[in-house]
């Protein structure tokens, strides 16, 4: 095994487990990652994403669990891993007293990439950040850091890019350029593992995983996991849904009542039962109900209620 | 229900002194409970005071004893080892040597293993006994003006105590010899031609320490250590890194205050610049290197400026700056040699005073060097490679 990788999985862990002064944070967890797949990773805060990330670059040791990253082993081969996976932290992690240029070449003179001064330029190019590569990275605001970010960990062409929650606190134009940028990469054969909040950001991945306090719960395609959940969704449109809300809130068969906007989801896993407890409000004057395939984030918050009961 | 009233009138009326205090007291609080957390802060609050006071209370002593004494023996006779016993009775000198050529003895001078050499010239009973008044040469390394000097000036009269018990008891209180004292190296015994070379050590410790004592709790605070840790360096890397750039300060700040000294203090310069300059700069790399380590063994900022402050203070107690080191309770001495700048006094003061080379001054020399390395080892085993 010298470490070159034919098979077309970037990651394949199983069993990770790892407790911070006896809270298990990540609780054995196994997943496969496909070569050039976008591969989301939701869940709330605190539900041991980040921690399942650094694990992966070999920045965390996990307490038991195996794996590969690339066909390395993340116990043995850390440093291996780390030469070909570009990880870009929650919180930016580049050098504010550098800028950006400056930045650009530190990273790529420790990766060794051939003419460094060349390779940052490019990707100024490449970032739209002509102009500013002279300004301090601590000066850009909010979208240019991670911009910037981005570029740091794409410069080694990675073959991996562990992105966690990129776009928090970045605008929707940004947001979108960023996941646009993100899908021509992954187009050129990268792998990405990208941690969100966005429900419209975990639509846009090929394949997600949900995982909630430690416990990985459900992964798949967006359709597969939506139609996994066996949710039965009623939208209800009407006059007084907020009292109607109050009113079907822990009721036998519901299992969440979401407002949105001017609709209220009701949802359950049990259909029978649900069918029944809406049945005196069915045909209520004013109110319009409706059966609708469940949402990405109807499935997820459902997903959450249920693991909290399991696991809290 | 009028007590409520009263009360609920107090909050809302909100009295501008009130606030003051209310807030201030918040305040309070909140330090109160992050300096609690912060266990090696509170740990520093009790231990920097008590150790300075155990420093300055125990081991410092401005009037040396047992300094280390050479003896250049031409002739063996019984006053000759009266004079020795009556000098080593005085309790300021411990005889460590005997030396028999004049080369033996300035070598020993030179390399600072003994502070006083005593020469019994050839002859010198005979001269006695025929009343010629001979010189008993004591030749003393004056780098030190305040060491040498106490032992110097109380000699003749000691000596002479000491020996009227002895072989003379009855004769006339005049001694039949004369103590010719010789303070070399310094002859004027000024104290600033030994505080100056003093100085360059002692500022050096303190902003190389510095400079590298924060470099690493800086990245963990600044969050940069996050994405420093997932690309391919290793910490022997980050380490010279850190350390490199700052002995070219160093070099910079050694050699102006070196020039400070020299042109404006007139403290000359015997031994070689190459020397000093080589030395100095392993000394500068020796304090990076304890400095980097405590950035390593603290987990914030605070705490490594702290830990740096626990390593200067005896640095300058226990090092031969401030008060003689060979004054000093032997545990002081220890403690002493563990320090990169008792080390370097001796080589700068050898150097620039006395003109010693790299062979006078080998064990320092590679005291420093390993020093160094034991730092550089700890720091790379202490570096933490993971989040973990």
């Amino acid at each position: 095994m010298n470490g070159a990788p034919s098979n077309a999985i970037a990651i394949d862990v199983k069993g990770l487990t790892k407790t911070f002064g006896g809270r298990e944070v990540v609780h054995d967890l196994s997943m496969q990652v496909k070569r050039g797949s976008i591969y989301g990773f939701l869940g709330p805060n605190g539900s041991g994403k980040t921690t399942t990330i650094r694990m992966l670059c070999g920045l965390l040791t996990p307490d038991s669990g195996e794996g590969t990253c690339l066909g390395y082993d993340i116990r043995r081969d850390a440093e291996k891993i780390k030469l070909k996976v570009g990880y870009m932290t929650q919180r930016f992690s580049l050098y504010q007293d550098l800028s950006v240029r400056e930045n650009l070449e530190f990273v790529a003179r420790l990766y060794g990439v051939p003419n460094a001064r060349t390779a940052a330029r490019d990707m100024i190019k490449r970032l739209g950040l002509s102009g500013r590569e002279e300004q301090l990275a601590g000066e850009l605001s909010g979208g240019w850091k991670q911009r910037l970010a981005l570029g740091a960990c794409t410069l080694p062409n990675p073959e991996l890019l562990l992105l966690d929650e990129p776009t928090a606190g970045v605008d929707p134009k940004a947001r979108r350029d960023f996941w646009n940028e993100i899908h021509a990469l992954a187009a050129d054969g990268l792998t990405v593992l990208v941690s969100t909040h966005y429900m419209d950001e975990a639509e846009r991945c090929h394949e997600i995983a949900y995982i909630a306090y430690g416990h990985l719960l459900a992964h798949g395609t967006v359709e597969q996991v939506i139609a996994h959940s066996a949710l039965t969704t009623f939208t209800v449109t009407g006059d007084d849904l907020q009292h109607l809300g109050e009113k079907l809130q822990g009721q036998p068969g519901v299992d969440m009542v979401a407002p949105f906007g001017t609709s209220l989801h009701v949802s359950g896993r049990d259909k029978a039962a649900l069918e029944a407890t809406i049945a005196p409000w069915r045909d209520r004057d004013g109110l319009k109900w409706q059966v609708s395939a469940p949402s990405l984030e109807d499935v997820f918050i459902e997903l959450m209620n249920r693991s909290k009961d399991n696991f809290q | 229900m009028s007590a409520l009233d009263a009360s609920a009138s107090v909050t809302h009326t909100r009295r501008p002194s009130f606030g003051f205090w209310r807030r201030s007291y918040a305040m309070v609080v909140k330090e109160f409970i992050q300096l609690r957390r912060d266990r090696v802060s509170f740990a520093m609050i009790v231990m920097i005071p008590v150790m300075q006071l155990l420093l300055f209370g125990y081991a410092i002593n401005t009037t040396p004893h047992n300094l280390p004494a050479a003896v250049l023996l031409q002739e063996d006779t019984d006053l000759g080892r009266s004079i020795l016993k009556a000098l080593q009775n005085t309790a300021y000198f411990r005889f460590v040597r005997e030396v028999h050529t004049v080369e033996e003895f300035d070598n020993l001078l030179l390399s600072g293993k003994v502070l006083f050499g005593v020469e019994i010239p050839r002859g010198f009973e005979r001269a006695v006994r025929r009343g010629d008044h001979p010189a008993l040469l004591v030749a003393a390394d004056a780098t030190d003006p305040i060491a040498a000097s106490s032992a110097l000036s109380s000699l003749s009269v000691v000596v002479q105590t000491a020996l009227q018990h002895d072989l003379f008891a009855g004769d006339p209180p005049s001694l039949p010899f004369e103590i010719r004292a010789h303070a070399r190296y310094n002859p004027a015994a000024s104290s600033r031609l030994n505080i100056v070379p003093g100085l360059v050590g002692t500022i050096l410790t303190m902003t190389m320490l510095i400079f590298t004592a924060l470099s690493v709790t800086r990245e963990i605070e600044r969050g940069t250590m996050e994405s420093l840790l997932s690309m391919p360096i290793k910490p022997v890397e980050v380490m010279f890194g850190k350390i490199i750039p700052y002995v070219m300060v160093g070099f910079l700040q050694a050699a102006m205050i070196l020039g400070i000294g020299i042109f404006l203090f007139g403290v000359p310069v015997f031994g070689s610049l190459w020397l000093l300059a080589l030395l100095s700069t392993l000394f500068i790399t020796a304090n990076l290197a304890i400095g980097y380590t405590f950035s390593t063994l603290a987990q914030n900022q605070l705490q490594a400026m702290q830990l740096s402050i626990m390593f200067f203070l005896p640095s300058i107690l226990l090092s031969g700056f401030m008060f003689p080191f060979l004054g000093m309770p032997v545990w002081a001495q220890y403690v002493g040699e563990c320090l990169p700048l008792t080390h370097y006094l001796r080589i700068v003061r050898a150097i620039m005073l006395k003109g010693s080379t790299l062979q006078n001054l080998q064990y320092d020399a590679l005291a420093l060097v390993g020093l160094t390395l034991f730092a550089m080892t700890v720091a790379v085993t202490r570096f933490r490679r993971t989040l973990d």
